[in-house]
């Protein structure tokens, strides 16, 4: 096992990989008095086509990690869920578009937890009368988020930004694609993307990583397993397919999305670029730079705006979003403001103090065991460290922002997502 | 992880948690006024005007940025409820020094934007900038209005309304909606200048720094704030109801009915021997997803979507809050107290005593692992004396026996029922 010292954040991990592929992080934290697991595969809502057990190329329907995320409580002897509610402890799990996370919390009975959670992800446990139950639940679930106008709005944005990448496809499917599902499709996704060399087990508190290494190779299958290939489609163009897409659905004032296509990081690169974009977005929409406060002034935003970077393999995108009487106009003003920052260049007392102010934020998220966790657990998915971020960014350059700024932040690559009120 | 307490004039006090364990350090300043329908309302807009710009950064852009300066450093208004005590606070969580990239000190600004934002507003005339006043008035008043929005906290609130109508309990924290909407920079500075004189403040750091670098930083920055005041913090405590059971019910274009029960504790407090064991019984009859609300009404009889119970333990009180049908109000209703006469009958079994122990003590051990918790927890220990604090309460907690939890639930008075149900039928 190696161990990790991050000096400038004085943090220590503790990390290795079994012999059947499975890699372990442990973030040891002796003063904590809570424990906290995370168990996740590199499977998301956008990994529809993968090539199965035979070789052959296999396509699914949208929706199956989903799914299958809610069917791995289930065990031969009833629900995990139960059984380690009844252990003092309350599990849960998430699906993204690219990975599928498990865990859980506690202050006690850590090693038994562990154990618990380890099992019922690897162990599938299928029925079709179970899949039928699920597909009425799933299906009010995807029904709910059809009626939020937000989710909404999201994936009308990524349905026009996207031509091509799976990622323009709900994480939930919909009601048609997940009737699909059989317990067939879930044992062979299952078999493909939830084994040890395709998942990664993250553990953070007053906790020994030799043992969480002993219980890992105890309850695990020992067969050495790898990564599995999913195919995300035809290469995507650089632009987006549609510029503007509107719905009209009960909301007060309309709502928007405003999208900006980027271009997928280069190998190893996935941190860094995330940090750029970042920090691109705190540049153009952060409640201490000129353009948020000014639309505000005109009444063109109001408080409930907010910006992100968001990336998967082979895509990433910067999305802002809130509410507006004008969407075109703020989508108007956003652009000029990229545009005038691209040819007059990025204020660099703005960028140094946005800078210190996003390293500052990341410092203060590591005081959460779970959040650190399920960020080491992302990066190792792409290959990289989390906790590198402070030397990435010492070495990130006001020209990054202002390149990115010029190639991304342009009118072919910007989609707009509207919600209009009816009247 | 060590307390430090000083007391810096009458009425003024510093507590400081000394702690390696985070990688930030928060500080807060919190005065304390006694929770009235006079001073409510200006008491929750008064933060909120300060948010928007002082002297030095008079808008939010300047603000956002000096906090940016900071590494990021988060600066925002609290205003919490404790007791019969409304509690006005600025929080400022930022990194520690340690994490500085240039090696510099951070606490001592932050401190200083702190007193800065508390200490020197943007002006107008002398008072408050009316457009702020204005604008933030609106915004409190929106906020207000929108606790009708979620029915759950709407229900609990009417049955708080009702139940301690007369005790300054039932007070909103935020105030009220038309004043504040219409009130005026001249009052509003009015009532700015008395809480800085008269109210009782409460310093807290929690982090690495050493209690003496606190309190010089501190003495530094508020001066203003460390003159001796008589600012008793009080809260009445009423043991029994007065009288019979009361049952009020509203009527709302809702879907689903809510019903919530109100219980006085039997003058059962933080403070008191039996606190422990009342926190056991709540979380065995309501207060955890292995309680008897949890799977006998809600799992076993499907009389509710949702059952659970929850103590106020300054003042007193539990209080039962579920969703029902509209036609099953009677029979959840029964089923709800049925489950509290179990508890006082000792109808539980071992299995049932143990989680509910683990799952306070987990609670209790939890929140030792935030950062913004034992802040909470400080404050409240601060303004309540309470004796029994971290490892001690829980080392209690988990001596708790089962008579112990009957005769808590024994003390348990049902005092007034809410019931909100819909417009037709």
């Amino acid at each position: 096992m190696d161990k990790l010292e991050y000096t400038a954040l004085n943090q220590t991990v503790h990390r290795c990989v079994l012999p059947n592929g499975l890699s372990i992080y442990v973030d040891v934290r002796p003063e904590y008095g809570k424990q906290f697991a995370f168990f996740a595969t590199r499977y998301g809502g956008m990994d529809l086509r993968f090539r199965g057990e035979d070789g052959e190329w296999l396509d699914t329907p949208a929706g199956v990690a989903h799914f299958l995320e809610h069917k791995t409580f289930d065990t031969e002897d009833g629900s995990a869920l139960q059984r380690m509610a009844a252990n003092g402890t309350d599990p849960n799990a998430f699906t993204s578009s690219a990975i599928t996370g498990y865990y859980f919390d506690g202050v006690r009975g850590f090693e038994e937890n562990l154990r618990m959670l380890l099992s019922f992800v690897s162990v599938p446990w299928f029925t079709p009368a179970s899949v039928d139950k699920e597909q009425g639940i799933i299906g009010q679930e995807i029904r709910m988020c059809e009626d939020d106008p937000n989710d909404e709005a999201y994936y009308r944005l990524l349905e026009a930004m996207y031509v091509n990448h799976p990622v323009r496809n709900r994480v939930a499917g919909t009601v048609e694609s997940i009737s699909r599902i059989t317990a067939d499709t879930l044992y062979q996704c299952h078999q493909a993307f939830y084994r040890p060399g395709n998942m990664v087990l993250c553990a953070a508190g007053n906790i020994d990583p030799h043992r969480v290494v002993d219980i890992a190779r105890e309850v695990l299958p020992a067969e050495h397993s790898t990564a599995t290939a999913a195919d995300h489609g035809q290469p995507e163009p650089k632009w987006v397919g549609e510029k503007l897409t509107r719905k009209t659905m009960p909301v007060s004032i309309p709502l928007f999305t405003l999208g900006f296509k980027g271009s997928p990081a280069a190998k190893g690169e996935g941190l860094r670029q995330r940090l750029v974009a970042e920090l691109v977005c705190d540049v153009l929409f952060s409640t201490s730079a000129p353009l948020y406060n000014r639309l505000y002034e005109q009444g063109l935003l109001n408080s409930s705006f907010g910006s992100f970077y968001s990336s998967g393999p082979d895509c990433a995108f910067i999305v802002a979003e809130g509410e507006s009487r004008n969407p075109e106009q703020v989508r108007r003003e956003v652009l000029a403001e990229a545009s005038r920052l691209g040819r007059e260049g990025i204020a660099p007392e703005l960028w140094e103090r946005l800078k210190k102010a996003a390293y500052g934020t990341m410092v203060r998220h590591l005081n959460s065991m779970e959040d650190t966790c399920i960020e080491l657990a992302e990066a190792h998915f792409n290959g990289e460290d989390y906790l590198s971020f402070p030397q990435i960014f010492q070495s990130i350059e006001l020209a990054d922002g202002e390149t990115l700024l010029r190639e991304w932040c342009v009118e072919e690559r910007t989609a707009l997502s509207v919600i209009d009120p009816e009247d | 992880m060590q307390q430090h307490w000083k007391r810096l004039a009458d009425g003024v006090e510093l507590a400081a948690t000394r702690t390696d364990k985070f990688k930030t350090g928060v500080l807060s300043v919190t005065l304390t006024i006694p929770l009235n329908t006079q001073d409510a309302t200006p008491g929750a807009l008064i933060p909120e005007v300060l948010g928007r710009g002082s002297g030095r950064y008079p808008d939010m852009e300047r603000l956002s940025a000096a906090a940016d300066a900071l590494y990021g450093a988060s600066l925002g208004p609290v205003v919490r409820q404790r007791g019969e005590s409304q509690c006005v606070s600025f929080l400022c969580s930022f990194i520690d020094d340690r994490y500085a990239l240039d090696g510099s000190a951070v606490l001592e600004p932050a401190a200083e934007l702190v007193g800065e934002v508390l200490l020197n507003p943007a002006r107008q005339d002398g008072i408050f900038r009316r457009d702020y006043v204005k604008s933030e008035g609106g915004n409190l008043a929106d906020r207000i209005r929108a606790r009708v929005n979620d029915k759950r906290g709407w229900a609990v609130f009417r049955l708080i309304q009702e139940m301690c109508a007369g005790e300054a309990y039932a007070v909103d924290k935020l105030g009220n909606e038309e004043w504040a909407r219409a009130m005026t920079a001249e009052e509003l500075w009015a009532a700015y200048r008395s809480l800085l004189s008269g109210a009782k403040v409460t310093f807290y750091y929690g982090g690495a720094a050493q209690p003496e670098r606190v309190e010089d930083a501190v003495r530094h920055t508020f001066g203003p704030l460390l003159t001796g005041r008589t600012a008793p913090v009080d809260c009445q405590v009423i043991a029994e109801p007065k009288g019979p059971v009361r049952t009020v019910t509203d009527a709302m274009d809702v879907t689903q009915g809510k019903l919530a029960l109100g219980f006085r504790t039997g003058g059962v407090t933080l403070g008191s021997g039996g606190y422990p064991a009342l926190l056991v019984c709540n979380a065995l009859y309501g207060g955890s997803a292995n309680s008897k609300l949890f799977l006998n009404v809600r799992e076993k009889m499907s009389l509710c979507y949702y059952a659970s119970s929850a103590l106020d333990k300054i003042k007193g009180l539990m209080v039962v809050s579920s969703g029902v049908e509209f036609s099953q109000f009677d029979r959840a209703q029964e089923a709800i107290l049925a489950q509290l006469d179990a508890v006082n009958q000792g109808n539980f079994t071992r299995d049932e005593l143990t989680a509910a122990i683990r799952t306070v003590a987990n609670t209790l051990r939890s929140r030792l692992d935030s950062q913004g918790q034992l802040e909470d927890d400080q404050l409240t220990r601060l303004l309540f004396h309470s004796d029994l604090e971290g490892e001690e309460l829980i080392q209690a907690v988990e001596s708790v026996s089962a008579e112990q939890v009957a005769a808590a639930a024994q003390g348990l008075k049902l005092d007034t029922v809410y019931r909100l149900t819909g417009k037709e039928g």
